[in-house]
């Protein structure tokens, strides 16, 4: 690997983590609102596909998608004034943190209904293809996800069609406080692409190399004309489902177990054993991450509100009583 | 459903050619054909619109014209299959979803009102969602409960749609038009028992804005407001209430339920001083229950009488023809209820 490479990928890890910290932090200060779902412990996941694809992918995300906006080069300051609800946000303050967009950056959303990821990326795959394009879409889902209807319909059609998407299952093993051999019949969610002919290969996905070249190869065999494929991803959130939740349903010993293959500690280990970052490198990197995050909070903090109601709802405004607009 | 040959398939035949007189499935089906030579972004998907040619044809001659790829035949998914719209629409796409009845359509509501409808505003304005939904419903013939529904009401709630219900030919032919050029996403209402409606045509008319509603009738005594089938169930009225007791009623086809033309209906109801409202759909929370409540508050002083309503039956659609006949308003019930709207009349009074 690369030691610009490895660098990019372990300051991802820091920022991912850094940055939920203090999104929890900020939650519990009272200012973010609604609900936030943070990622510590499923940072290999996002940052492994993500490195792997190619500026020109879509990315369509699940409401747990703070750490995809920011790999996808979403700033942490628009990012967190997003969470914040300002009007600097990635959203302009109208989404909040499960609706995290940027059209340049092609970054589709942040969908706070679960399911709803497998037909937008079906929908922009259907694009790609009708007009013979190269580009793929990075379609992100959790396991609880795999129940809905959209999932084996979006499947179908993938197939079908041959539509150059990537399912990502980032099986964390839990739908809020449900445990997955509680919700789901066949665990194996990358078993569940063989009814249509998807290819599915599992992944460890604290192991962020490992979801690195699996993506690769995913996109590889996409790009080369194959067709959807699907990858899971079996990785672990160390906090509950959101703020809300306090994971009282899992044991201690399970989560110290998991945290013990912690995909930043697992990969900073392996990066400096190859010599890819030296130790200086990395206090450096961490020093740099904190002073990231901190000045993004500062901005969000101070940033201004929205000030319109109705801004953009539609793209050709009306009355709703047929009056002429002012 | 009948049984055609492979080779009569309607989705290989030639497509609807504008004439002076047009039905409203052919001028539909004209409006696509245009459309879509016009530009390629714009794509059709849903169940039975390629080979087959559409349920009710409006599809008709367009696989073969513009290839699988931009008249795609779909699973029966109907909520990924829209939601593949929506997906389509964010990045380019002007996709037009034919979802076979509106029945169906309570399966795609997610991606209907979760999605296409909040999109845009979610994302602060970045996105549009240049989405056409086309649904066929209404009451047919002996569909029974779940093929005859209206959802007006559910949908009409929704920020972030518009809702069109074009009643001719011409209006169907402008509003499709119209719809797919917008960068909105627009829910399309037809009705099943109007497809073969006849009507004149004219491509080079100038077209009504999308949103107007539309005086079909000129009258005096009471104002009846409709939309769909039922504007012509209101003009058959209108021409007894005229014959029978001498009343002129002033018909209004709404055309587009959302946003809904107040300024023609008001300026309608404060020459009549009394106003009908004319609904296939049920009546209690219904979208006759908007346009009445909005009318009362701006016409108060207008009004010489409470604003009134027919409207469907608070059932399920029943299959048996005659119940089911029952179930939503016609022309009698419309003459009924103008007539105790207007009151006694000097001429019946003894």
């Amino acid at each position: 690997m690369q030691k610009s490479e490895a660098r990019a990928i372990y300051h991802d890890l820091l920022l991912a983590r850094e940055f939920e910290q203090a999104a929890a932090e900020a939650y519990t200060q009272g200012k973010i609102g609604g609900f936030l779902h943070l990622y510590p412990g499923e940072e290999a996941v996002a940052i492994g596909t993500l490195h792997a694809a190619d500026a020109g992918d879509y990315v369509v995300s699940t409401y747990r998608e703070h750490v995809h906006a920011l790999v996808r080069g979403i700033s942490p300051r628009a990012v967190m004034a997003e969470l914040f609800g300002k009007a600097t946000g990635c959203s302009r303050g109208y989404g909040g943190s499960m609706h995290l967009f940027d059209r340049e950056r092609r970054f589709l959303g942040g969908y706070a209904i679960v399911g709803e990821t497998f037909t937008v990326a079906i929908g922009v795959g259907y694009w790609i293809a009708m007009n013979e394009g190269r580009d793929a879409v990075l379609c992100y889902f959790g396991d609880g996800a795999a129940n809905q209807g959209t999932f084996h319909e979006s499947l179908n059609m993938a197939a079908l069609w041959k539509l150059p998407v990537l399912f990502i299952c980032e099986n964390n093993h839990y739908q809020i406080g449900t445990e997955i051999h509680r919700h789901t019949a066949v665990p194996e969610i990358h078993r569940h692409g063989v009814a249509y002919g998807i290819p599915g290969r599992k992944v460890d996905g604290m192991d962020v190399l490992a979801v690195l070249e699996a993506t690769r190869e995913a996109l590889r065999l996409i790009r080369d004309g194959a067709g959807p494929q699907l990858l899971e991803c079996e990785t672990y959130r160390y906090r509950g489902h959101s703020m809300a939740d306090a994971g009282a349903y899992r044991s201690a010993l399970e989560v110290a177990e998991l945290a013990a293959r912690d995909p930043v500690r697992q990969f900073e280990k392996i990066a400096c054993g190859n010599g890819w970052l030296k130790t200086e490198e990395c206090e450096a990197l961490a020093r740099q991450v904190r002073e990231e995050v901190e000045d993004a909070v500062r901005f969000a903090d101070e940033s201004p509100e929205p000030e319109r109601l109705d801004e953009g709802v539609h793209a050709e405004p009306f009355h709703l009583y047929g009056e002429a607009r002012s | 459903m009948t049984t055609r040959k492979r080779n009569e398939n309607m989705g290989l035949i030639a497509p609807a050619e504008p004439k002076p007189e047009m039905q409203v499935w052919e001028a539909l089906n004209l409006a696509l054909n245009e459309a879509m030579a016009e530009d390629e972004a714009v794509f059709i998907l849903g169940e039975d619109v390629g080979l087959y040619g559409g349920s009710y044809r409006v599809t008709q001659g367009l696989y073969a014209r513009y290839g699988e790829w931009r008249v795609r035949d779909t699973p029966i998914s109907e909520n990924s299959f829209t939601g593949l719209g929506v997906g389509a629409a964010l990045v380019g796409g002007r996709p037009v979803v034919e979802i076979m009845t509106i029945n169906f359509a309570l399966l795609a509501l997610d991606s209907i009102i979760n999605m296409a409808a909040k999109l845009r505003y979610m994302s602060g304005g970045q996105f549009i969602v240049p989405l056409v939904v086309r649904m066929p419903g209404g009451v047919a013939k002996q569909l029974a409960a779940q093929h005859s529904q209206r959802l007006e009401h559910t949908l009409a709630n929704v920020p972030g749609l518009r809702i069109l219900a074009p009643a001719t030919p011409q209006d169907s032919y402008w509003q499709l038009r119209q719809a797919i050029d917008s960068d909105d996403p627009i829910v399309f209402l037809e009705h099943e028992l109007l497809y073969w409606k006849k009507g004149p045509f004219d491509p080079k008319a100038e077209p009504l804005p999308m949103h107007a509603a539309q005086v079909v009738r000129r009258g005096r005594d009471v104002t009846l407001i409709a939309w769909h089938r039922m504007v012509d169930v209101s003009l058959e009225a209108a021409q007894r209430l005229e014959a029978e007791d001498g009343i002129l009623a002033e018909v209004i086809d709404l055309r587009s339920l959302r946003p809904l033309d107040m300024p023609t209906l008001a300026a309608s109801v404060s020459e009549t001083h009394r106003a009908l409202v004319v609904e296939e759909d049920c009546r209690f929370a219904g979208f006759g229950a908007e346009i009445a409540a909005e009318l009362s508050e701006r016409c108060f002083t207008d009004l010489d009488a409470p604003i009134g309503r027919v409207a469907g039956a608070d059932v399920p659609t029943p299959y048996n023809a005659r119940l089911e006949a029952r179930s939503i308003p016609d022309a009698e019930q419309v003459v009924q209820a103008v007539r105790r709207l207007l009151g006694p009349r000097e001429e019946v009074v003894e």
